[in-house]
């Protein structure tokens, strides 16, 4: 593929955002005729390279080389104009124009002043011809699909553009009939020599269709390679930033699992386009690790457990009775707690006071007509700011003012205050520093030895070790395999879910690794 | 204990009436003049606390949604429902009591059907209660037949116009109905479900806190106020006007939530505040009336207090504010601070009326 001067180039990227650094000295090149995949899990810095190649941000340092010319488009526009044009997951085009308006949309067909419709309606036709859609140009982009409008998105790019073409997820919302027609037409468009951009998660698409693949990792770039003769299991390594090393013990007690009570029982259950059917016992006293790349299902399954989203099948048993979770109330009355993976969002009200957010769900549990007196709200802050170490200058204190490890420690304390069964933690260790990820650590391990069952989501491979009794692991929106406790390591997580991304026949492969590390 | 914190709570707002009563008195020398004469009290300060009781009832109910960070545009459309709904069955010959409790009960389920809108359709506030304030004034007229329903029972009248005790019963209904939600509110842990839904509602979905029944409750009293509302409006003019009992009450009403201190991004209430934010509102009223001004300047003069009431409380005042507070020498205490702020508004509005 490689010709001497690559297509595109980028050397030396930097990009601060408030002094957070979201890009750091990172180079890109894009050969023409190639596929290039762009990976990472979410932070990575992928969407704000690609915002800046495409000029919607501008870059801190660094050179962009397009055809041997050194460009700096000011914004999209410019950026199209020189060749380069974009196609974002959530389709930029305008539903209520038709087909051909959009295509045409800013450089109408004009006769005597006037836009020519009739001319635009023809060349429009001409364009998508070449895609194979043959489709009513005059109707209204609303009436086809999300493949459609893709597809005519990808011919305005191209049509505007020609030299490069990015694809943000394109296939995230796309059926596996509609990504493979997606396939063949970015293949035809390599083969005219576009150089073409491609952003996913899955990882079979990127084996499938990309001749190389970079790497990002925190604002930088790990490695370019060539997909031909990669190892799918050296490909996560990079993502998760893990070298592949023999060692690492397991350290949390093994536990005799089958003599403990089951707490809660899922058999089946799953919700189409969210999460396939899953089996899951959680017993008293442990801790089930749930790894997975990023998309693979790691919230949704949470969501279902949760009853913040229902399951179109399956059953949930607790205690073994039959139970159905309507909604979070249901599953909090059942004794079970959830802490988010979006604290801002789902998690603090951050006007509210740390004593407030504190007793909130406990109060939720009573119901407003039995209050808890201010004396009691305030024993039950103080003790969970003592005996999570809270750092509070004051419990009255609007949660908002306190830093991203105290507030994830108060909605910990929130759902500790209602003496949970099952605590579901999504990311528990995610955006906080480095002391009270330790102690959060720390307090599951407690958690866990006071008999509480916990389910913890983590993107920490090292975590989840030092934590779980058991792992599952998730790959492409299902659960793939599950470790037992003699055979969890961060190596053994990884290995498995790179089995489990592989098409196909992930569940055997998984179970094949599994059964590698019991042995 | 709690009450030194209510206190401080409303004290910009109270500041601020006393400001514009002492202009009042300013203005006419007899305003302060309270007589008993034929069984009832008489006088400006009377007037006004009688004449805000409407805008003072809606803006209990108006508090509430406002705190779940709604807003209930359709208030005044149900006065006029409710209004029309009391004519026509008292003149129709039904019971007083059959006809309180089926106006109640219209409104309430005025306030449910704008709840249902918001919480299970996911319709912003502003556009779902829009729908009954359109259409509201329309459902009043047919009722009413499209005229105005004029009716003399004397239960129904006593209620805008009767006394318990030489005290017009609608002050009675305003200032009884408002110690009530207030305690409800605060004695029961309503107020802290409310206040969080306000904040961050699927937070509080995800806490275990039922959103969708307490945001069809708080609609609901929201309705069940505005037909009280409706109820004195029309006993006072023995009548039901369905094209303006209430017209563009709604508007008060959200401006004595506002002017009380409330902020429209939900969260932190105080009923006590709305209440104090209508009484201010009633008192630039009759304060503009006995200045003699012509009728035509009143609105844009009452804009113009309001404005500077508003502007006094917004974040940008509270942050020249905290820059005076700070200074060497200046008083550290939040409430200082707060009664300067208040203070200043009295200063300001004065310049505004003159």
């Amino acid at each position: 593929m490689a010709a001497s001067e690559p297509l595109l180039r980028a050397e030396g990227i930097s990009k601060d955002f408030l002094g957070v650094t979201a890009l750091s000295g990172v180079d890109f090149d894009l050969a023409a005729g190639e596929i290039h995949a762009l990976v990472g899990e979410n932070g990575a810095g992928k969407s704000t390279l690609i915002k800046i190649l495409t000029g919607a941000y501008r870059r801190d340092a660094g050179r962009i080389v397009l055809s041997g010319e050194p460009i700096s488009p000011s914004d999209v526009m410019e950026a199209q104009s020189l060749g380069i044009g974009t196609v974002y997951q959530e389709v930029n085009l305008l539903p209520n124009l038709t087909v051909a308006e959009n295509l045409f949309l800013g450089r109408e067909p004009k006769r005597f002043g006037l836009i020519d419709r009739r001319a635009a309606n023809r060349r429009s036709r001409e364009i998508l011809a070449q895609y194979g859609l043959s489709i009513d140009v005059s109707a209204q982009l609303s009436a086809y699909s999300v493949a459609v409008r893709q597809i005519v998105a990808i011919a305005r790019a191209v049509d505007l553009s020609g030299k490069v073409l990015i694809l943000d997820e394109p296939t995230a919302s796309l059926d596996a009939a509609e990504v493979s027609r997606l396939f063949a037409i970015l293949e035809d468009l390599k083969a005219r020599g576009l150089g073409i951009v491609f952003i996913t998660h899955f990882f079979d698409q990127v084996y499938r269709i990309a001749d190389r693949v970079t790497i990002l990792r925190n604002g930088h770039k790990v490695a370019t390679r060539p997909l031909a003769g990669l190892e799918r299991l050296e490909l996560v390594s990079m993502m998760l930033g893990r070298e592949l090393k023999e060692e690492e013990s397991h350290r949390a007690p093994a536990g005799e699992a089958g003599e403990r009570p089951v707490v809660a029982r899922f058999r089946g259950v799953g919700k189409r386009g969210r999460i396939a059917p899953f089996d899951l016992d959680l017993r008293a006293g442990e801790v089930v690790g749930v790894a997975g790349l990023l998309g693979s299902g790691r919230t949704e399954t949470a969501e279902l457990m949760f009853g913040i989203a229902q399951p179109d099948e399956g059953r949930v048993e607790v205690d073994g009775r039959p139970a159905g979770f309507a909604s979070p109330r249901d599953a909090i009355a059942e004794g079970f707690g959830f802490c988010p993976e979006d604290r801002k969002q789902d998690g603090i009200i951050d006007d509210l006071s740390v004593r407030e957010n504190i007793v909130l769900a406990l109060q939720a549990r009573r119901g407003w007509t039995k209050p808890l007196s201010r004396k009691e709200q305030e024993a039950i802050a103080d003790r969970y700011i003592a005996a999570l170490d809270i750092r509070t200058s004051d419990r009255e204190k609007p949660i908002k003012f306190l830093s991203g490890g105290n507030q994830q420690k108060v909605i910990l304390a929130r759902w500790l205050a209602t003496d949970p069964r099952l605590l579901i933690l999504d990311e528990p260790t995610r955006g906080i520093d480095v002391g009270a990820h330790a102690e959060i650590i720390r307090l599951i391990g407690e958690l866990r030895e006071r008999g509480m069952s916990l389910l913890v989501i983590s993107s920490e491979l090292e975590e989840i070790v030092a934590y779980a009794t058991r792992v599952r692991i998730l790959a492409d929106r299902r659960h793939a395999g599950e470790l037992d406790a003699g055979a969890i390591s961060a190596d053994a997580i990884m290995r498995a879910i790179a089995a489990g991304e592989r098409h196909g026949d992930g569940q055997g492969r998984a179970a094949e690794i599994m059964q590698e590390g019991a042995a | 204990m709690t009450l030194p914190a209510t206190m401080r709570r409303v004290l910009p707002q109270l500041v601020a009436l006393l400001v514009i009563l002492a202009l009042n008195t300013a203005i006419a020398p007899g305003f302060l003049d309270v007589a008993f004469a034929n069984g009832r009290l008489y006088g400006s300060l009377i007037d006004i606390l009688n004449r805000g009781a409407p805008v003072a009832l809606l803006a209990i109910g108006m508090t509430l949604v406002i705190a779940t960070r709604g807003i209930d545009l359709s208030v005044g459309a149900v006065m006029a429902i409710a209004g029309a709904v009391a004519a026509a069955l008292i003149t129709t010959g039904q019971p007083l009591a059959v006809t309180l409790v089926a106006t109640l009960g219209a409104g309430a389920l005025c306030g449910l059907w704008n709840g249902a809108l918001v919480a299970f359709l996911g319709i912003q506030p502003i556009i779902a209660t829009l729908i009954l304030m359109v259409a509201g004034r329309g459902i009043a007229q047919l009722i009413t037949e499209g005229i105005i329903l004029t009716f003399n029972d004397p239960g129904l009248v006593f209620v805008g116009s009767g006394t318990v005790l030489g005290v017009p019963f609608p002050i009675i209904l305003w200032v009884v109905i408002g110690l009530c939600v207030s305690l409800l509110f605060r004695v029961t842990a309503l107020g802290l479900l409310v206040e969080a839904i306000g904040v961050n509602r699927r937070a509080s979905t995800l806490a275990g806190i039922g959103t969708s029944a307490l945001l069809l409750a708080v609609y609901a009293a929201s309705g069940l106020c505005a037909a009280v509302a409706g109820v004195v409006a029309a006993a006072d003019i023995m009548g039901a006007d369905a094209n303006n009992a209430g017209l563009w009450l709604e508007l008060d009403a959200i401006l004595a939530v506002v002017v009380g201190g409330n902020s429209l991004m939900g969260g932190r209430f105080s009923i006590a505040g709305s209440l104090i934010g209508a009484m201010i509102i009633q008192s630039v009223n009759t304060g503009i009336l006995l200045a003699g001004f012509p009728p035509e300047f009143n609105l844009v003069i009452k804009a113009a207090i309001i404005v500077v009431i508003l502007v006094v409380q917004s974040p940008a005042s509270h942050t020249l504010s905290a820059y005076f507070r700070h200074r060497p020498g200046a008083a550290q205490d939040r409430s200082a601070g707060a009664v300067r702020a208040a203070g200043k508004t009295g200063s300001a509005g004065k310049e505004a009326v003159r």
